[in-house]
């Protein structure tokens, strides 16, 4: 099981490095794009266990270190692997 | 009075607090290593500045882990006084001793000048030696300096006097284009509720005498060493 870890800052909180490129996209002529947003993607692997369990544990990764709930939301992406 | 200056991997200004203690105001200061559990014998505990853990994640959130953190919080929660100064601005608000977050700099670049701070409270442990609208100038170096807090934080520093130094103009007016680092209202430096914790980008380190340029930063100091400058 992997959990991908998704971070984003909150609706409303500037993003001034998605702003820059954005700007940048612009520039090169790339220019139907309302809004970028950047965060973090992080990949938790988790060995065989149940969704149930690997949805707990990433949930408490988030929120003791992963996210900082003052300017951060997360997301958490269960990934099964093919056998 | 005896100083703790704490050692996180990475730090890099915990010299320039042990300088400054010892040789500029000659007080009782040792190092701690991050991995000590007990800062019971000390005053006044100091996080300095640097890139504890290299920023990794975020400034300060792996810091606030490090085992001397847990004493840390437990001594200011007792009432110790606990002094961070730019990466130990980051820390406090990541251990949750301070409000708010520090975010990158809205202009996305590392800023390193010498900037003018406003004294918006000087009946703190922390600018008792200033004077209200007293104008410091100290210098700042981050890249992660951008204070964030939502609005009901932001009143309540307000309303209880918490924000304790803004950014401001060389004639003392805050503005938009003065503010280094894009912080919410110029903020550059807060303390906690109680009034035993501070925090501040700006570097009093590296302003403690005068061969830096300046010596505003001594102001802080002296206020917690509790000296007078005609005492000293």
């Amino acid at each position: 099981m992997t959990a991908k870890v998704h971070i984003m800052l909150k609706n409303g909180i500037l993003d001034p490095q998605g702003k820059t490129v954005h700007h940048a996209l612009e520039n090169l002529g790339i220019d139907q794009i309302e809004e970028v947003r950047m965060g973090k993607l992080i990949q938790l692997q988790l060995g065989d266990i149940s969704v149930d369990a690997a949805e707990k544990i990433a949930r408490q990764a988030c929120t003791k270190l992963l996210a900082n709930p003052v300017i951060e939301d997360f997301r958490i992406e269960l990934v099964e692997e093919k056998e | 009075m005896k100083f703790g200056v704490i050692i996180f991997p990475g730090s890099n200004c915990d010299h320039d607090c042990y300088y400054a203690l010892k040789n500029v105001f000659s007080q009782d200061v040792s190092f701690i290593w991050h991995k000590e559990e007990d800062v019971s014998k000390y005053d006044v505990i100091l996080l300095p500045g640097g890139f504890s853990y290299g920023d990794y994640l975020r400034t300060g959130a792996v810091a606030r882990f490090s085992p001397v953190m847990k004493a840390v919080v437990d001594f200011a929660n007792m009432g110790g006084i606990v002094f961070g100064i730019c990466n130990g601005f980051q820390i406090l608000c990541e251990a949750g001793l301070l409000p708010g977050a520090l975010m990158r700099n809205q202009s996305l670049r590392f800023v390193c000048k010498h900037v003018y701070l406003r004294v918006e409270n000087p009946d703190t442990i922390f600018t008792n030696n200033c004077e209200k609208g007293e104008i410091l100038n100290i210098p700042i170096a981050h890249a992660e300096g951008l204070y964030f807090a939502d609005e009901k934080t932001l009143s309540e520093l307000n309303r209880n006097n918490q924000v304790i130094v803004r950014y401001c103009e060389p004639n003392g007016d805050i503005s938009q284009e003065i503010n280094p680092n894009g912080s919410l209202e110029n903020i550059a430096g807060i303390m906690n509720r109680s009034g035993n914790v501070m925090g501040m980008m700006p570097h009093p380190d590296r302003s403690a005498e005068e061969i830096l340029n300046s010596d505003d930063g001594a102001k802080i100091f002296r206020s917690i060493i509790g000296q007078t400058l005609e005492a000293a």
